[in-house]
């Protein structure tokens, strides 16, 4: 091989292990259940890529040796023949061995993930809708259960308990830095334990195909210190800001007036609809539409003007607005802080 | 000369067929006016309004997607409540063959959009006109007046009554109380 090839190799291999770190990567864990799945997915290669190597150089060998040529080809040599079947034996025993300890191995590491969240303090319930989370914190007082959409906040160092299900169709929900995917499936629900070590922000993906929009069907889980990860709560459980401003006023009207309400709920006024976003602190988010956009002014905008053009087949209809009506609904919204 | 025919007919046929799945998921008019024709008649006697046959009519009952759409709305906007998925409750039964103001898609469109004096609410502008199409569409399909071809079928979940495609024609299947 030349140099210049075994450069450009190099730096592709390099280039490709680049993609490996960041905020949605196994191979970058962030918690222990991804830290236990990472060790498996590198033992499993390593192990899998050696006996191929074993099997490689046992098969080209013996092709580039020469063979003697045999006088008598029918006669029969007993000792070769026990030796060769020594060999198959012991290579049989030996893959027999192999995997019977990498099941095993997944075994306790399968123990060690269901017992993260033997002492879980909270518990989210997850449920997948075409194509957005929604997101429930429970508490044993009622006034304290929060439902939000998309975002999923925990306390940093905790291990925490989702609860997963889905309205419609199976979803798959998939932290990679943070835990192995589990099925959300209608009428059932499957318990997720995770934790994440430090602080920070990991992305997630719908990892099930569930329709037209599967792709823009991501998710973020934001870990926090625990005082940080309180009085986040508490603040969403307030009702959403009043407008002060004129057209923030008119904003607000024109969302109780208009089909905005079947859908959507804003806590502390009229607006009760359950089948969309909770947008009672939509500001106070990140991202809109599940991780399509960017929270903005304009990408509000955009996304209330035209949520076919963004995510076509969502099921947010495009609802009639003039310029001055959108700009109103937008400046309200942008205020639910 | 009759292969020519056949040959002719059955891409026409088969192009035909994929109207059953367009998926327009925007209105015409996107910001539009969002004017509506307001009714005419304050008097509608228990049978079909005095309305024109809107072109959105036609369009919208062969179409699977549209009235899949339909199905799912009927639940979220909570028709149930008082439909109760088509059998009926505090308002009618929607899944017979009796028709209190026709079982047209423009007199089914007219209903939800403007409402009906013995407690049938009006959604029209809680509802948008695209949206009320769908689900005129498939309260037709309740009574087995939508093509089976495109009339929704088995739900992921449980269901209180067959699919909507396999549901029998209430005309046809004769009476109901
Ligand atoms: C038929 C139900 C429906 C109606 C009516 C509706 N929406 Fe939505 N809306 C949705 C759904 C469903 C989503 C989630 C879409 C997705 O992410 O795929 C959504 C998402 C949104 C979001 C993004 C929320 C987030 O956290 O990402 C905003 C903002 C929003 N809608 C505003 C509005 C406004 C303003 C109106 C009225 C002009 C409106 N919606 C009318 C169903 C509806
Ligand atoms: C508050 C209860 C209520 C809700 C909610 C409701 N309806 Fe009705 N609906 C009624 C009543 C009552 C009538 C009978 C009205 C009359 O006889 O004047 C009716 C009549 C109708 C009719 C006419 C039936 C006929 O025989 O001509 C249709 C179609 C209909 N509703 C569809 C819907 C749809 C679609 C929805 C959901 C968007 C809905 N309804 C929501 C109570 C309700
Ligand atoms: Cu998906």
């Amino acid at each position: 091989m030349t140099r210049v090839a075994s450069m450009a190799l190099a730096t592709a291999g390099a280039l490709l292990l680049q993609g490996c770190a960041g905020w949605q990567s196994a191979l970058d864990p962030k918690g222990p259940a991804a830290s236990e799945l990472a060790w498996l997915i590198w033992f499993f290669t390593g192990l899998s890529a050696l006996v191929w190597v074993l099997v490689m150089i046992a098969l080209v060998v013996p092709l580039m040796m020469r063979s003697r040529a045999q006088a008598e080809p029918l006669a029969i040599d007993a000792g070769a023949d026990g030796r060769k079947l020594r060999v198959v034996m012991t290579a049989v025993g030996l893959t027999a061995l192999i995997l019977v300890g990498l099941t095993l191995l997944s075994f306790f590491a399968n123990r060690t993930l269901a017992a993260i969240g033997s002492d879980a303090s909270l518990t989210i319930r997850v449920t997948g809708h075409q194509w957005w989370w929604e997101v429930r914190y429970e508490d044993a007082t009622p006034s304290r259960i929060l439902t939000t959409a998309n975002e999923i906040h925990i306390p940093a160092g905790e291990p925490v308990r989702l609860l997963l299900t889905s309205t419609d169709v199976i979803h798959s929900f998939w932290i990679p830095s943070l835990s192995g995917k589990l099925d959300l499936i209608p009428g059932h629900m499957n318990v997720l334990d995770l934790k994440a070590d430090k602080p920070g922000v990991y992305r997630g993906q719908c990892a099930e195909f569930c329709g037209a929009q599967h792709a823009n069907m991501g998710t973020f889980i934001i870990a926090e210190p625990r005082a940080k990860f309180d009085a986040w709560w508490n603040d969403q459980l307030q009702p959403a800001a009043a407008p002060t401003a004129d057209e923030a006023k008119a904003g607000e009207e024109l969302f109780l007036k208009r089909p905005c309400v079947m859908c959507h709920r804003i806590g502390g006024t009229p607006a009760g609809g359950t089948v969309a976003p909770d947008l009672t602190h939509l500001a106070s988010r990140q991202t809109l539409a599940a991780g399509t956009l960017t929270m903005s002014r304009g990408n509000l905008a955009a996304w209330i003007a035209d949520p076919q053009g963004i995510k076509p087949g969502s099921h947010m209809p495009v609802v009639e607005l003039s310029g001055d009506e959108l700009n109103a609904v937008v400046a309200y919204l942008e205020g639910l802080k | 000369m009759r292969a020519a025919v056949a040959m002719l007919l059955f891409p026409i046929l088969v192009l035909a067929a994929c109207q059953r799945e367009e998926r327009d998921t925007r209105p015409q008019s996107a910001l539009g006016s969002g004017e509506q024709p307001t009714p005419v008649t304050t008097l509608e006697p228990g049978g079909q309004r005095a309305s024109a046959s809107d072109n959105k009519a036609a369009s919208f009952e062969a179409n699977a997607f549209h009235m899949s759409e339909g199905k799912r709305l009927f639940g979220w906007f909570n028709c149930s409540g008082c439909h109760a998925n088509g059998g009926g409750g505090m308002g009618p039964a929607l899944m017979d063959e009796k028709w209190i103001y026709g079982s047209s898609m423009e007199s089914i469109h007219a209903t939800i959009r403007d409402g009906r004096p013995n407690g049938m609410p009006r959604f029209g502008d809680k509802i948008p006109d695209d949206q009320i199409w769908e689900l005129a569409a498939f309260v037709r399909s309740l009574g087995g007046n939508a093509p089976s071809s495109a009339a929704p079928q088995r739900n992921d979940d449980m269901m209180v009554h067959p699919s909507e495609n396999r549901l029998p024609d209430a005309a046809t299947l004769g009476k109901s109380p």
